[in-house]
């Protein structure tokens, strides 16, 4: 059974697809940009930001990191721009922007 | 040693499904496959075997439940006849797209309409091209032979793909045979157990099975997919020959019946075989160069080996148990043309269509049709192929 998911991508050959398309791996999405086909685009105003956190756990791609206790910067390559972060932010500390970046 | 028995050709099936005892079976009874769930289900109820027995709502349901199962881990199996099969198309094509190696003892059903419950192949021609092994019984021997067999075909690394077991219905399903038996040992042995080298319930390596697939990812899963058929081919060679040592019973891809010298030869799949076989014989007794060929693997389609077995051939009649509504043919003849066509061979071929819905057709057909080939009548009424035994 293939199981190598490291040569899966766009260029990807029939030969080296995993068997039935399946991934035998946890937490692969790590490894794939999945936030290509994002629309709109949620800028982080670091100024307004309180630190609250509301805004990491509705995050449904986990693309908001936490370091330290704190967020920082969107992980762009898994954000899908959906925008319930800045429906929740408080402070007005996440802009949604037309556009993938 | 073999045990001489006398069984239907589903409690045949079901007898096999016994030996095998796989760890699944989701099912739900339809006609005229219902007595193999249901004699699955006294064994369980008897302890003879520990297969977890699910009786679903609906065929969509045994299959989803069957896909569930086996990517879960474990062996299934299920049976179906008619529009058990039909409903459960959407599911046949996950089942095989997730490279998943059921066993589906199909018991060939006309399809409605008109609602129809006797035998033909209408639903298994209907599901020819979902990326499942077909292997078409002509009696109970068959059946069962190739119920035993199929999870090591199936299961093979090369292949994983799941595996249609048919026979006809009420012909093979309910007519009592004789038939030789394996011991359950040698069975046990020679099918071995199951081991799946990633499945849902190890929770060592967490796995998705099934996920979405863009257009970048689709045509070469189902390239890969097609390699494993085309892989399957070798599988099913090899599983036979381990099984003829177990069981003294040799099958290839198809039977040649006395077409060795043949000039005429009927194509021929399932019950019917033995009524042109017996119209061979007949012929071949007043001197005719006359054969049947058996096709007993239609999926994968055995293409260059029907070419060479039918290389001397001059007249052929492609005989279909199924109406593809195609105009030009029946679905076993089309694709029997083109691999004599593939092959630069251009023996006459007329495509027949017979037995829809259980019509019969005797040993005095066959001769008819032997006949025809023989002086070369090819003529059809307003039909490229021609109807058997139709009224007109």
């Amino acid at each position: 059974m293939k199981t190598d998911i490291n040569k899966l991508g766009l260029d990807v050959k029939w030969q080296d697809m995993t068997t039935g398309t399946s991934v035998v791996h946890s937490g692969s999405s790590a490894q794939f940009n999945t936030g290509d086909w994002r629309v709109d685009t949620p800028h982080f105003l670091e100024d307004q930001c309180k630190q609250c956190l509301l805004c990491v756990p509705v995050c449904p791609d986990s693309s908001i990191p936490v370091v330290d206790g704190k967020r920082v910067d969107f992980d762009y390559d898994h954000c899908k721009g959906c925008g319930i972060c800045a429906k929740v932010c408080p402070f007005g500390a996440i802009e949604m922007r037309k556009g993938a970046k | 040693m073999a045990i001489r028995e006398r069984l239907s050709g589903n409690e045949a099936v079901s007898v096999a499904i016994r030996q095998i005892n796989p760890d699944v079976m989701p099912a739900f009874p339809i006609t005229p496959s219902t007595e193999i769930p249901q004699y699955v289900s006294s064994y369980v109820a008897d302890g003879l075997i520990d297969t977890e027995f699910v009786p679903v709502e609906s065929e969509h349901s045994a299959m989803s439940a069957a896909v569930g199962a086996c990517a879960a881990g474990a062996r299934t199996v299920t049976a179906t006849s008619s529009a058990g099969l039909a409903l459960m198309w959407e599911v046949l094509h996950i089942a095989s797209s997730d490279r998943l190696p059921i066993a589906l003892a199909l018991v060939n059903r006309a399809l409605s309409g008109p609602i129809n419950i006797n035998a033909d192949h209408s639903d298994g021609m209907g599901a020819r091209d979902c990326g499942w092994i077909q292997l078409y019984a002509e009696d109970n021997q068959e059946a069962y032979d190739n119920m035993v067999m199929a999870y090591r075909i199936a299961e093979h690394p090369d292949v994983l793909l799941p595996v249609m077991v048919c026979q006809d219905g009420f012909i093979t399903s309910h007519a009592v045979q004789n038939i030789y038996l394996l011991e359950n040992e040698a069975v046990k042995s020679f099918v071995g157990e199951y081991k799946p080298e990633n499945y849902l319930l190890n929770a060592e390596r967490p796995m998705a099975v099934g996920p979405y697939a863009v257009t970048n990812y689709y045509m070469e899963a189902r390239r890969a997919m097609a390699e494993a058929m085309k892989n399957s081919a070798g599988v099913i060679q090899a599983v036979a020959k381990e099984y003829e040592g177990i069981s003294g019973r040799s099958y290839g891809y198809f039977e040649e019946y006395m077409t060795k010298d043949a000039d005429h030869v009927i194509v021929i799949m399932g019950s019917a075989t033995g009524a042109a076989k017996d119209a061979c014989d007949k012929l071949r007794a007043e001197g005719k160069k006359v054969g049947v060929l058996k096709i007993r693997v239609f999926r994968p389609f055995p293409a260059k080996e029907l070419a060479e077995a039918l290389k001397n051939v001059k007249t052929i009649a492609a005989m279909d148990r199924a109406e593809s509504f195609s105009g030009n043919s029946g679905p076993m003849a089309a694709e029997l043309k083109a691999a004599l066509f593939d092959a630069k061979q251009y023996p006459d071929i007329v495509s027949m269509v017979y037995g829809l819905g259980g019509r019969d057709i005797t040993v005095e057909d066959m001769e008819s049709i032997y006949a025809d080939l023989e002086a070369g009548n090819f003529e059809s009424k307003g039909l490229p192929y021609r109807y058997i035994n139709v009224r007109e």
